[in-house]
């Protein structure tokens, strides 16, 4: 049983990572994996859907953390949704909600990659 | 006095383990859902800290967990034998230095002293380093 799943789509020239499980520093690797990938293949623009993120620790969000400022030197952006409560408290407990836009639904965070453009 | 204990490797992958031992321990001393959410999370922090830093991720080596309760207040006891590592005299990060310039790390001592209501380290016996996670038990 694998405790931590991240899939990836891409939405309108946008990529999309969903989170499921538990996100701890033993399955951090798995979520620096798959930035690491994206920032490879030049895509900046990046929604992070924690729809079934059950749990996160501050290894998670050092993930976070580690790729921000690269993905936004090449202009794009790591943005977060459908958080349940939980998980919205430990970002919010870290001032997070103060550096990373956080939209309770994917649409409105791939949208908003386009407003900026426009 | 009620005590339970699980002993589990110095891995990440038995971090799991550990929380779900320390949710079980807090729900049957009367702990709701967000408590017991906050004190596994409290627990998680403390445990891999010991993992990276007081092990520098040495597989063979142990951590002790022991949970109890002693007047009204719920403990969580995490016991190793690595480097010594006083999580009391790590300094509270100014959060919004920290965030405008993107550190990474550090954030598990923080969190822990926010999530209980008391963290305490000392040396026990044996040359054990153990770092006491509290909270106060629900009326």
């Amino acid at each position: 049983m694998s405790e931590f799943k991240i899939g990836q789509r891409e939405a309108e020239n946008v990529s999309i990572l969903e989170l499921k499980g538990y996100l701890d520093a033993h399955t951090a690797p798995k979520l620096e994996e798959a930035f690491q990938g994206l920032l490879k293949s030049q895509r900046y623009r990046i929604v992070v859907n924690c729809r079934d993120l059950s749990y996160i620790s501050s290894a998670g969000l050092g993930v976070f953390m580690a790729f921000i400022e690269d993905v936004r030197n090449n202009k794009g952006d790591i943005k977060l949704t459908n958080m349940s409560p939980k998980v919205y408290n430990v970002f919010d407990l870290l001032g997070f909600p103060l550096l990373y836009e956080i939209f309770k639904e994917e649409k409105e965070a791939v949208t908003r990659f386009f407003d900026r453009t426009k | 006095m009620k005590t339970s204990s699980i002993k589990v490797e110095s891995r990440t992958e038995r971090l799991i383990a550990v929380r779900d031992f320390v949710s079980e321990a807090a729900r049957t001393f009367g702990f709701g859902d967000e408590d017991i959410s906050k004190i596994a999370l409290a627990v998680d922090e403390a445990c891999t800290n010991i993992i990276k830093h007081a092990y520098r991720s040495d597989p063979t080596k142990t951590i002790q967990v022991n949970v109890s309760a002693e007047n009204g207040t719920f403990v969580v006891a995490i016991r190793d034998e690595g480097a010594r590592f006083n999580p009391m005299q790590v300094q509270p990060p100014d959060m919004k230095e920290y965030l405008s310039h993107f550190r990474r790390g550090g954030l598990g001592v923080y969190l822990m002293k926010s999530l209980m209501d008391k963290v305490e380290y000392s040396i026990v016996p044996g040359n054990a380093n153990e770092v006491r996670l509290m909270k106060n038990l629900p009326r």
